[in-house]
């Protein structure tokens, strides 16, 4: 058993022009002090994937079913209240935007110990101290000046690193990280990933890392669930995702990617494009979502739905011509 | 990166304008509280435009039958003076309809070109306009009218111009706050780029995109005037007996509550279901007109 | 030599006490593609807007094909117009929501009294053809279009009078991975084929180090280094362009893993009070003394070797302990 388990999770919503489905049948573990990315373009499911896990879904329109446990206790039908107390103390979330996130008429030291006063019923004087500490942890400097500070006294770096210290105030299992970087300048974001993996580290923290960017899954995540139309593609261990990408979807991420490019045969650089568009999340035909997009597109691939299959250690990819292991991307 | 929890804009399907027009009104049907504004409006409208033909007059008068109940020859009754209570309302609505239309017309012919510029010409003339509609809203508009009517006599026209001026500082406020949106778009800085002058801008670009607020802002000027007519009639500064106001008849009609209560009865619901029609409208025009909103 | 199509020189802008940008100074030559790479609060849009006078510039002069247009009325400018188009980042908020799109391509032609009726749709079909648009596209509506098709519709625009020059902000940076790659191809293809000079202005090294023929790297106004891309990126000069290399996500899992980061500290002063000496050096992992009292000029001591401003590079102030940290991370 995992820390973690999302087994058969489907997560539809019911909106005005017809029923969207979001998420289909992931399926994907996690295990303590692991660091998982959920990655894919927009409107591929990631998120809706991740935030199942703390029911931050709308309720009245989402339709959700599958299974999700959490060592080994099922969250999916987890009655509310008994809801709230996992939220923010053993799974946590850090959002893209770390300006709408905080409150602007609190100091952040305020708004870290008002977490664990709920959480964990410390004293005044005891979540101040445990504040400072935790501003330290990610990387403040200065933590002790830093809590009298009002959010639009901090750069976007600094913001989110007070949005991760709140996250991991109560210490929690899982921290989900929906595109913590994605705000951020390229200097910057490389000191929050090491906050990332710090807490990893140091606190064994599991991560769901929620990412459009191949570059931060290269750099930080052990495993990486590639997703598309709702769909798991591909997943793999990190290296041997790169190293031996079996979906063409993942293949063809990596070769559209501008370094892929500079890296190849100087002269004429060209990326290699993924032609077409996403399917309209209002269908789910039944043969391969990404076929007409797809290079390597045969008459199966329309008639059924290829399942994902192992090809290596906990390397498995939903193809039919899944090509050959060496295909560099 | 687009919010993931929407659906993608590559699911919107394309159209032609005629289908445009068919989705946005497919859309707009499937809700049910605009389309209760938009009966009760269709049916106000008929009445204010048909009613009076079908009628009859509203100052012919049956002497034989004063203040007399809902029957068969008068189906709302009669008030004081023998006069057909349906054919009054009927002619009333009428006045309604132009008091309310008329006074957001010249609310708007004034207030958008103003709130245009201001918008546009935020350093110098902003801070005029903004002064003058302070003033404006420092003025309560039953002393406009009040001193409209000294001038010009108590009449729909006074009423109109009162109203209007009272309407004038929302529809400013409104044209000048999107403007100020609109202005920080790409598409307008994209125009300048372009070379197009103030006037290109302002009537292609900034105007069309505040359409939207602005139609919505219409459908509750309308029953507020409307209500504003029926104020100023009652109180005397409007329509003047014997034409028949919706305001004229509740003036009428509060002599005799105890006796005739239905002449109070039917002009106060038709004021209400009136202005419930627009606000519902309204708010159904609000969702349905953003071209955004994935139609 | 011919004309530079672009030539800024000595460009102030302050917004109130902002300083956007402080004094920098670049060319464009003809048909040539430069990238003007710098981190959000660095300037680099502000420059884009200056060159469309979108807005005014406090001091210094834009010269375009030699001539200058710091102090052209608006109205002198309109014609001038007809060389110089930009393209946006955001492919929401570029495009008249109200607006055709054969309208959108078509408005250049028509300001310009280029083409009208018939004519001018012809125009604006083969301008949709060539970004890779299907001529029924002419009567959607922009919100009808994805991402990636209305950034070629803002291509098509910026395009369609064949300008000299094109301003591009940030072009793709709001586009996934997959639709990125087609109009960057998209956007080469054109280049090549119609030889307009552009402005690429970008936070994403990996971008530029694709397309951009030379490169300039902004810090808080200026201009930090520059250089033809292949020798920039193959040996960054300045600290700031070695740690934006350095930081830069690389897929590649045993390469990401494997490299040295140069992890700078603090955060971008404020472009309010920008430190005084070299801007950088509140976060430079290599500054000395003289960094912070004395300003670094984008001079190039030796011959061969491309411009940056620091004092490691120019050697008047360098102290010879600092020079093996020039290497870091690369």
């Amino acid at each position: 058993m995992s820390l973690l388990d999302v087994t058969d999770l489907t997560v539809g919503f019911d909106t005005e022009d017809g029923h969207v489905h979001a998420v289909k049948e992931i399926s994907f573990s996690l295990e303590e002090g692991e660091i998982l990315a959920l990655c894919g373009e927009s409107g591929c499911g990631k998120t809706v994937t991740a935030m199942a896990v703390p029911r931050l879904l709308p309720p009245h329109t989402t339709r959700l079913s599958g299974s999700i446990r959490l060592g080994g206790r099922e969250l999916t039908t987890l009655p509310e209240p008994l809801m709230r107390q996992v939220r923010g103390s053993e799974v946590s979330v850090v959002f893209q935007e770390p300006m709408t996130s905080l409150n602007p008429s609190f100091t952040v030291g305020f708004q870290i110990a008002e977490v664990l006063r709920r959480h964990e019923n410390l004293s005044r004087a005891a979540a101040r101290g445990r504040a400072v500490e935790l501003l330290e942890l990610v990387g403040i400097p200065a933590p002790a000046q830093r809590i009298k500070e009002y959010p639009h006294q901090l750069s976007g770096g600094m913001r989110q690193r007070v949005m991760i210290a709140i996250a991991v105030a109560c210490s929690p299992r899982v921290l989900i990280a929906d595109e913590p970087t994605t705000a951020l300048d390229v200097t910057i974001q490389a000191g929050v990933l090491d906050v990332f993996r710090d807490l990893r580290d140091r606190l064994g923290t599991a991560i769901i890392l929620i990412t459009h960017d191949l570059g931060v899954v290269a750099d930080i995540a052990d495993r990486a669930v590639v997703m598309y139309a709702g769909r798991a593609a591909e997943q793999a261990p990190v290296e041997e995702l790169f190293a031996r990408p079996r979906h063409p979807y993942t293949l063809g991420l990596m070769r559209a990617l501008p370094a892929a490019a500079v890296a190849g045969p100087a002269g004429r650089r060209r990326l290699a494009e993924i032609p077409g568009m996403v399917p309209s999340p209002l269908t789910d035909p039944d043969g391969c979502a990404f076929h007409a997009r797809c290079p390597r597109r045969q008459d199966d691939c329309l008639a059924a739905r290829p399942p994902l299959v192992r090809h290596g250690p906990a390397h498995l990819a939903a193809c039919f011509h899944p090509g050959h292991p060496g295909e560099q991307p | 990166m687009a919010d993931q929890m929407t659906v993608p804009v590559g699911a919107v399907p394309a159209a032609g304008p005629a289908e445009r027009r068919r989705r946005l009104w497919r859309r707009f049907r499937r809700r049910p509280m605009p389309m209760t504004g938009l009966v009760l409006v269709a049916a106000f409208l008929l009445l204010a435009l048909v009613g009076p033909l079908v009628t009859g007059d509203p100052v012919t008068q049956d002497y034989a039958a004063t203040l007399a109940p809902p029957s068969a020859a008068h189906p709302m009754g009669t008030d004081d003076l023998g006069r057909d209570a349906l054919a009054r309302i009927a002619s009333g609505a009428r006045i309604s309809l132009q008091a309310g239309v008329l006074s957001t017309l010249v609310a708007m012919a004034a207030g958008i070109p103003i709130g245009l510029l201001a918008g546009f010409y935020r350093r110098w003339l902003d801070p005029l306009v903004g002064r003058l509609v302070d003033v404006t809203l420092a003025f309560p508009f039953l002393v406009f009218a009040v001193g409209l009517a000294a001038i010009i006599g108590p009449s729909l026209t006074g009423v109109v111009l009162a109203l209007g001026f009272a309407q004038l500082p929302a529809v400013i406020r409104i044209t000048r706050g999107e403007v100020l949106a609109i202005k920080e778009m790409d598409y307008v800085s994209a125009a300048i780029a372009d070379g197009a002058t103030d006037g290109h801008i302002l009537l292609r670009y900034v105007l069309p995109n505040c359409a939207g607020p602005l139609i919505v802002q219409a459908t509750v000027a309308i029953p507020t005037a409307i209500i504003g007519e029926a104020t100023l009639s009652f109180l005397g500064l409007g329509v003047q007996p014997p034409t028949p106001s919706w305001g004229v008849m509740l003036t009428v009609a509060q002599q005799y509550l105890d006796v005739a209560p239905w002449l109070a009865i039917w002009p106060g619901v038709l004021i209400a279901l009136a202005t419930l029609g627009f606000n519902l409208l309204g708010d159904g025009l609000r969702d349905v007109l953003d071209p955004r909103s994935g139609l | 030599m011919t004309e530079p199509v672009l030539q800024i020189d000595s460009l102030v802008k302050h917004y109130g006490q902002v300083r956007a940008v402080d004094g920098l100074s670049l060319t464009i030559g003809q048909g040539e593609v430069l990238g003007l790479v710098g981190e959000s609060g660095s300037g680099k849009s502000t420059v884009g807007k200056c060159v469309l006078r979108l807005t005014e510039p406090t001091s210094g002069t834009i010269a375009l094909g030699g001539r200058d247009v710091t102090h052209l009325s608006r109205r002198a400018m309109r014609p001038l117009r007809r060389d110089v188009h930009m393209v946006f980042q955001d492919p929401y908020s570029s495009l008249n929501p109200r607006f055709s799109i054969e309208q959108i391509v078509s408005e250049p032609l028509l300001r310009h009294k280029l083409a009208r009726g018939r004519e001018a749709a012809e125009r604006v079909a083969a301008m949709l053809e060539k970004v890779g648009l299907r001529t029924e596209m002419m009567t959607r509506l922009p919100h009808e279009l994805s991402g990636g098709q209305r950034q070629r519709v803002g291509l098509a625009r910026a395009l369609i009078l064949e300008p000299k020059l094109v301003v591009a902000d940030e072009p793709v940076s709001a586009l996934d991975v997959s639709v990125q790659a087609s109009v960057l191809n998209l956007i080469t293809d054109l280049q090549r084929d119609m030889g307009f000079s552009c402005l690429f202005i970008t936070h994403d090294l990996s971008v530029v180090e694709f397309l951009a023929d030379r490169i300039a790297v902004m810090y808080l106004g200026r201009i930090v280094e520059t250089g033809p891309t292949a020798e920039l990126f193959a040996g960054p000069r300045h600290p700031y362009t070695q740690a934006l290399l350095s930081a830069a996500p690389v897929p590649d899992p045993v390469k990401a893993r494997e490299r040295r980061r140069i992890v700078l500290g603090g955060d971008v002063p404020s472009p309010l009070d920008p430190p005084a000496g070299c801007r950088f050096h509140t976060r430079c992992p290599l500054a000395f003394d003289a960094c912070r009292t004395v300003e670094p000029e984008l001079a190039d001591p030796r011959s061969g070797a491309h411009p940056a401003a620091c004092h490691l590079v120019t050697a008047e102030h360098r102290p010879d302990a600092a020079v093996p940290g020039r290497t870091i991370g690369y």
